[in-house]
C-alpha cells in the first residue's frame, strides 16, 4: 500500500458520519440510477420486442411513382423552368409481391417475408357487430417475421393452418364479441356473408392490434376481399433489427416501394422512452450531486483540521502531489465503496421489481414490471459518479496542496 | 574559519525576510548569516518575535526567502524548485517542533515510519526495525503501537525526536522542543536530542526561551530585531 493511500485511509476514519453522509448519497445516487435505466429500458425494450413480434421490423407498402420534377427549355440552368414541389408519388399497396419478395431476400439482412392482405370488414357474433380489418397470411411466412404463435393464448396454431376457414382472434375482440375458441361468426363486405370459426385467440397487447385485426389464411382473405393478386404490404423480419433504417432506405431506393423501418413506424414513442429514460436519469444524478456535494463539504472540512498534519507531511518530504493525492485518494475510496454497494443495491431493487405484479395492457401487455439487465447501465452510474465526485474532490484537493508548511507552522505555533 | 567545508551541514549568508502585507510588512530577518557543522548543537535565542522561528523555517526550506542564500549539504538551494526543496526535506532534514505534531490517527511506530515510507530508501521491513530501534532510543520501546492521543506530551515528543531522526538526516532542526515540557521532560527531551544527533554526527539547531536548555549547548547566538548579536 503506498503512504499517500495509508494516510487517506486514517484521514477518512477522522470524519465517519460525514463520509457515512457521502457514501450513503454514492450508494442511493448509483443504486437508483441503474433502477431507473433499468426499468425504462425494460419497457423500452420490451415495447421494441412486442412491434417487431407484431408489425415486423420493415413493412413495404405503398409503390413509388416518379413524377417529373422540373422542366425547362434548354437544360438543366436554363431561363425557362418549370419546377414541381414533390417528385414522386405513391400507389396503394404491392402489385406484384413476387417479384418484390424474391428481391427483399436477396438482402443479406433479411430473416423473413410475409405477404399480408388487409380490408375492412363487418364482424357479426351472436352478439354484437364489429366493424374489424381481415389480414390475410401465409401463416408460415407470418411466423418468420412475427411473434404470432408465441402471442397465442388460447388454441391451436396448427388448427389455424390445417383449417381454410380458420381464424386468429385477438383477445379484446373475443371479448367484446364473446368469442370463444371453437365458435363461430359471421364476416360480411361487399354484400357477402361468410362464416369462420375461431382457431385460437391472441394478445400482443398492444389494443389497436387485439381490438380490432383478425387473421385469416391468404386464400380465404383474397376470396372473401375479392383481391386475387397484389398486396397490401409485405412484412420483413430481420436478422439485426438494428440495421432497419438503413436496409429500410436501401429497400426503398431499390424496390421502388415505400419501405418504412421499425424506428421510422415507431417515431413517437420511442421518443417517449428515450425522454423517460434521460428525465429519470437527471432526476436520479441529484443523488450524485449531492454525493458530490457532500464529498467537497467533508474534505474541505479534513483539509481545514488537517492543516497541520498536512504541513508535517511537507516537512517529512510529501510533495504537494503527494496532499493531493491523499484526498484525492479519500475521496475515490467512498467512491468505490459507495459505488460497489450502490451496484448491490440496484442490482437488488432490480430484481425486487422485476419481481412486483402490475398489469399494463395498451401498447404491449405486461404483467409484471420489466426490467433490462444491462452493464452498460452499471457503468453509466459509475461513470456519473465518478465524473460529479472526482470533480467535487479536486477543489479542497489542490487547496490542500497549496497550503505553506511555513505559514501554517508559523501560525500553529504562535 | 577553521572548519572543512564536508564538515558544514548548512550554511546560509544575507538572509532577508519580510512578512506581512502593506503597512503591515515588517522587515524580521536583515541579513542573518549563520553556518552549522555536523555533531555540534546550536541554540538560537531571543525575545518573541526577534525571527529564531522565521530563520528556522527557512533553514528548514518550510519558507522562501526574500533576499540570501541557503546551502544544505553544500548544495545550494535558495532558488530551487519546490519539488528539490521538498526532496531535501525528506532526505536531508528532521524537524522536531514545540507541538510535536504527531499524525494522531497513527501509532508512535507508524508515525516514525512514516518519513521512512516516503523516502522508500529501505525495504518495509527494515523500516519497522528502525522505528522500533529509535522508540527504543527514545524510551519508547514497550509502546509502539499507542496512537498519538495515548501518549503523554513528552512521550509524544520523544516519538517527534524519533520520527525526526528516522531517514538519519545531517541537520535536526527544533522549534522550542522542550516548550510544553515539564522540567523533567525537558532534560530528557533535550539529553536525548543531543546525544542521538552526537553518536549519528548531526547538527542540530534548536531555538529555545530556556537558558539551562541553550547553556548546555556547543553554541549560542542570540538574536535581536532580525540580526545575531
Amino acid at each position: 500500500m503506498s503512504p499517500n493511500l495509508r494516510i487517506a485511509f486514517r484521514f477518512l476514519t477522522a470524519k465517519k458520519r460525514a463520509m457515512l453522509m457521502s457514501l450513503s448519497c454514492i450508494v442511493l445516487g448509483v443504486g437508483l440510477f441503474v433502477v431507473t435505466q433499468a426499468t425504462t429500458s425494460g419497457f423500452e425494450q420490451f415495447f421494441i420486442r412486442t412491434i417487431l413480434g407484431t408489425n415486423g421490423a420493415i413493412r413495404i407498402e405503398d409503390k413509388i411513382q416518379y413524377t417529373i420534377r422540373s422542366m425547362s427549355a434548354d437544360g438543366y440552368g436554363s431561363d425557362y423552368e418549370i419546377r414541381t414541389k414533390e417528385g414522386r408519388k405513391y400507389i396503394e399497396g404491392i402489385e406484384e409481391p413476387k417479384l418484390v419478395i424474391d428481391a427483399v431476400k436477396r438482402f443479406p439482412n433479411v430473416a423473413g417475408v410475409s405477404e399480408v392482405l388487409h380490408g375492412a370488414v363487418i364482424m357479426r357474433s351472436a352478439f354484437k357487430n364489429e366493424s374489424v380489418r381481415v389480414y390475410g397470411i401465409n401463416i408460415d411466412d407470418h411466423l418468420k417475421v412475427s411473434d404470432i404463435e408465441r402471442q397465442i393464448i388460447r388454441g391451436q396454431i396448427d388448427d389455424f393452418r390445417g383449417t381454410p376457414s380458420g381464424s386468429l382472434v385477438g383477445l379484446e375482440m373475443a371479448r367484446r364479441m364473446q368469442l370463444e375458441v371453437g365458435e363461430s361468426y359471421q364476416l360480411e363486405v361487399g354484400g357477402q356473408l361468410r362464416r369462420y370459426r375461431v382457431s385460437a385467440i391472441y394478445e400482443t397487447g398492444v389494443s389497436d392490434i387485439d381490438r380490432v385485426r383478425v387473421y385469416l389464411n391468404m386464400g380465404e382473405a383474397r376470396s372473401l376481399l375479392r383481391k386475387p393478386t397484389g398486396a397490401s404490404f409485405i412484412q420483413v423480419g430481420l436478422i439485426n433489427k438494428d440495421r432497419a433504417v438503413a436496409d429500410a432506405a436501401h429497400m426503398t431506393e431499390v424496390l421502388h416501394h415505400l419501405s418504412k423501418s421499425w424506428q421510422e413506424r415507431e417515431k413517437t414513442w420511442l421518443e417517449v422512452f428515450r425522454a423517460l429514460r434521460i428525465s429519470s436519469a437527471i432526476t436520479v444524478s441529484v443523488f450524485t450531486l449531492i454525493a458530490g456535494l457532500a464529498m467537497f463539504n467533508t474534505l474541505a472540512m479534513i483539509v481545514m483540521e488537517k492543516t497541520k498534519e498536512i504541513a508535517i507531511l511537507r516537512s517529512m518530504g510529501y510533495t504537494r502531489e503527494d496532499i493531493s493525492r491523499i484526498f484525492l485518494w479519500q475521496a475515490t475510496i467512498v467512491l468505490t465503496i459507495g459505488t460497489v454497494l450502490g451496484w448491490i443495491l440496484g442490482a437488488t431493487i432490480t430484481y425486487a421489481v422485476s419481481k412486483t405484479p402490475i398489469s399494463i395492457r395498451g401498447i404491449f401487455a405486461a404483467d409484471t414490471f420489466i426490467v433490462a439487465w444491462s452493464i452498460w447501465h452499471y457503468v453509466a452510474a459509475t461513470l456519473t459518479a465518478v465524473v460529479m465526485v472526482m470533480l467535487a474532490s479536486l477543489v479542497p484537493a489542490r487547496r490542500a496542496a497549496r497550503l505553506e508548511p511555513g505559514d501554517v507552522i508559523r501560525g500553529t505555533a504562535q | 574559519m577553521g572548519t572543512s567545508k564536508g564538515q558544514i551541514a548548512l550554511r546560509c549568508a544575507n538572509i532577508h525576510r519580510y512578512l506581512g502585507q502593506g503597512e503591515g510588512r515588517v522587515h524580521v530577518l536583515k541579513g542573518v548569516s549563520f553556518e552549522a557543522q555536523r555533531g555540534q548543537v546550536y541554540a538560537i535565542v531571543g525575545p518573541s518575535g526577534c525571527g529564531k522561528s522565521t530563520l528556522l523555517y527557512l533553514l528548514g526550506l518550510l519558507d522562501r526567502q526574500d533576499d540570501g542564500d541557503i546551502w544544505i549539504n553544500d548544495r545550494l538551494m535558495s532558488n530551487s524548485s519546490d519539488a528539490d526543496r521538498t526532496a531535501a526535506r525528506g532526505e536531508h532534514i528532521g524537524f522536531v517542533f514545540q507541538f510535536h505534531f504527531l499524525m494522531q490517527e497513527f501509532t508512535a511506530l507508524e508515525n516514525v515510519m512514516m518519513p521512512m515510507r516516503k523516502l522508500g530508501r529501505l525495504l518495509p521491513e527494515a523500516m519497522e526495525a528502525r522505528a522500533r530501534h529509535l522508540l527504543g532510543e527514545v524510551g519508547l520501546g514497550e509502546k509502539p503501537h499507542r496512537l498519538g492521543t495515548q501518549l503523554s506530551g513528552g512521550e509524544q515528543q520523544r516519538v517527534a525526536i524519533a520520527r525526526a531522526l528516522a531517514n538519519e538526516p545531517a541537520i535536526i532542526l527544533a522549534d522550542e522542543p522542550t516548550g510544553n515540557l515539564d522540567v523533567k521532560n525537558s532534560t530528557m527531551v533535550f539529553d536525548l536530542l543531543t546525544r542521538l544527533a552526537k553518536e549519528n554526527g548531526q547538527a542540530v539547531i534548536l531555538v529555545t526561551h530556556n537558558p539551562e536548555i541553550a547553556g548546555r549547548c556547543d553554541s549560542v547566538r542570540p538574536m535581536r530585531d532580525g540580526l545575531f548579536v
